[in-house]
């Protein structure tokens, strides 16, 4: 074990750095989301996003629920450009 | 040492905190969502100063310079790069026309210059070259990380004692004569209210409601919102588009590499006035269209992915130039950014600072142009061009 907890595999973010954002008085999840970019990869969050707030719930004390997930972005799976622009037809 | 109240902490409101602390000002900043929540993180990164008259030319020369200085003096990578601008000409006149800019542009020292397009394809990896007769190439126009240029400003803002509050919203302003004298906020569901000597509003797209609480009719400044959207593909190669590159003839269409993790962040001038200022939902009419103009511009796009796609404002004037300057005696204004005060806050803010604190103002900024009276007066300016 190389001792770096990974919250974010899509950007590479660990529990220390959210926990250190946390600390220095960052605690709205938007904020956190673009300042780490946790939650911003082609996976949207979906395995991030809930240890985030997690961590988020434990350090300022507040109950998991009480947090607002971010918004999230279409699409909600990456799609091929060239299936929304259609064929050749340029 | 007074007290200057600054309602919206966007990109403006919290430089210009920081820039008003730094001259030693006592400084209330208040934001109603989350810092960065209006336009400002919803931003293209663009930074540039090929703009087409002679004003926004010489603030954005001034205000490339402060860019090229930010990191050190904020202490904070802000991921600031010049990767140039590249705008692409489809007709002879539109060469004509990028000839006459650049020669302004060069008169006030902007390193612009006329190319080819085996010298764009050299830039631009995955440029099309096959539709465009030459390019306007500016390699010191440049791009920067929003959310941490915000942050940047915002930490240093308040080592110096600025009192920034986030989720505070400003419900009202009160006004003796020709001076507002106090503001009132809400925060967690109460109202207080804080004696000033000075206000700014920077809320951009909400700004005529804070002009109103002052007193002045709401469309004083007339700023529309209007939804503007970006898309985002998966991380590519880096260097392939490093510069924001735009055909204008394309309905304003760029593709710019992202700074931070490779994706190509698409946009263009489609536009519809917002619904609401909530209004703030992406449509597929804009995906399709975009994408279409991005894989003529560079055809490997085809095959990659979309990973996201966000809407935000442009807060516009009917001249697309920001309403900058003083509207009562102790009340001010820079809003309406149409689309390019990303790229101007280091500027505008040194400015703003400088004539709230001090009167007047050494930044190279043509108060008369972005004058906020000139709409009640009928005087537009020449259209600033919009594109981030
Ligand atoms: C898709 C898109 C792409 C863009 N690309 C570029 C680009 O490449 N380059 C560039 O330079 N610019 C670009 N822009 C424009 C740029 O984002 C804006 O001009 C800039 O962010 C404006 O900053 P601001 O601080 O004036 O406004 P905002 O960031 O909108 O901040 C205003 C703030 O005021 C707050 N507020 C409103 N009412 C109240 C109240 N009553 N009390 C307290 N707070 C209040 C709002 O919540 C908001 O956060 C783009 C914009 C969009 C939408
Ligand atoms: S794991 Fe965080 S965005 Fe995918």
């Amino acid at each position: 074990m190389g001792g770096k907890k990974i919250v974010c595999r899509c950007n590479d973010v660990t529990v220390e750095d959210v926990e250190r954002l946390i600390d220095s008085g960052v605690t709205d999840i938007e904020e956190i989301k673009r300042l780490l970019r946790v939650g911003m990869g082609p996976c949207q969050g979906r395995t991030c996003i809930p240890i985030v707030i997690s961590i988020l719930a434990r350090k300022t004390g507040k109950r998991p629920e009480e947090i607002p997930l971010p918004k999230a972005r279409v699409p909600i799976r990456p799609v091929r450009v060239e299936v929304i622009v259609g064929g050749a037809d340029e | 040492m007074s007290r200057i109240a600054v309602i919206g902490g966007g990109i403006i409101g919290v430089a210009t905190a920081y820039e008003l602390a730094k001259l030693g000002e006592e400084v209330v900043l208040f934001e109603k969502n989350y810092f960065g929540s209006g336009s400002t993180f919803r931003c293209a990164t663009g930074i540039r100063a090929q703009f087409t008259d002679e004003a926004n030319i010489k603030l954005m020369k001034h205000s490339v310079e402060r860019w090229e200085k930010l990191e050190e003096e904020l202490g904070a990578d802000i991921g600031f790069n010049q990767t140039g601008y590249l705008f692409l000409a489809t007709s002879e006149e539109e060469v004509e026309a990028f000839k006459a800019n650049i020669k302004l542009q060069n008169r006030f020292g902007v390193p612009t210059r006329l190319i080819d397009m085996d010298e764009a394809k050299e830039i631009v990896p995955i440029l099309n070259t096959e539709p465009f007769l030459a390019g306007a190439w500016n390699p010191k126009d440049a791009k920067a990380n929003p959310f941490k240029t915000l942050f940047a400003y915002l930490r240093r803002a308040r080592e110096l004692g600025v009192d920034a509050r986030e989720h505070t919203e400003v419900v009202g302003l009160e006004r003796e004569g020709e001076a507002i004298t106090a503001v009132k906020f809400r925060s967690n569901g109460k109202v207080e209210s804080v004696k000033v000597d000075a206000v700014l509003n920077a809320s951009n797209a909400w700004a005529p409601l804070i002009n109103e609480m002052a007193g002045l009719k709401r469309d004083l400044v007339p700023i529309k919102a209007y939804k503007h959207q970006l898309v985002k593909t998966e991380p590519l190669e880096r260097g392939q588009a490093e510069p924001l590159v735009c055909p204008p003839a394309w309905e304003d269409a760029y593709i710019i590499q992202d700074g931070e993790d490779g994706g190509i962040i698409c946009g263009a001038g489609i536009e519809h006035e917002a619904k609401s200022l909530e209004d703030v939902e992406p449509t597929y009419d804009f995906l399709r269209g975009v994408l279409r103009y991005a894989v003529r511009i560079a055809p490997p796009l085809r095959y990659a992915h979309v990973v996201r796609q966000w809407a935000g404002f442009y807060a516009k004037t009917p001249d697309s130039n920001p309403a900058i300057g003083k509207l009562l005696d102790n009340f001010y204004i820079a809003a309406g950014f149409s689309g390019h005060g990303f790229m101007m806050a280091p500027a505008v803010a040194q400015a703003m600072a400088e004539l709230i604190s001090k009167g007047r103002s050494k930044v190279p900024l043509d108060w008369e142009w972005y004058d906020p009276y000139r709409f009640e007066r009928g005087e537009l300016r020449s259209s600033a061009f919009q594109i981030g």
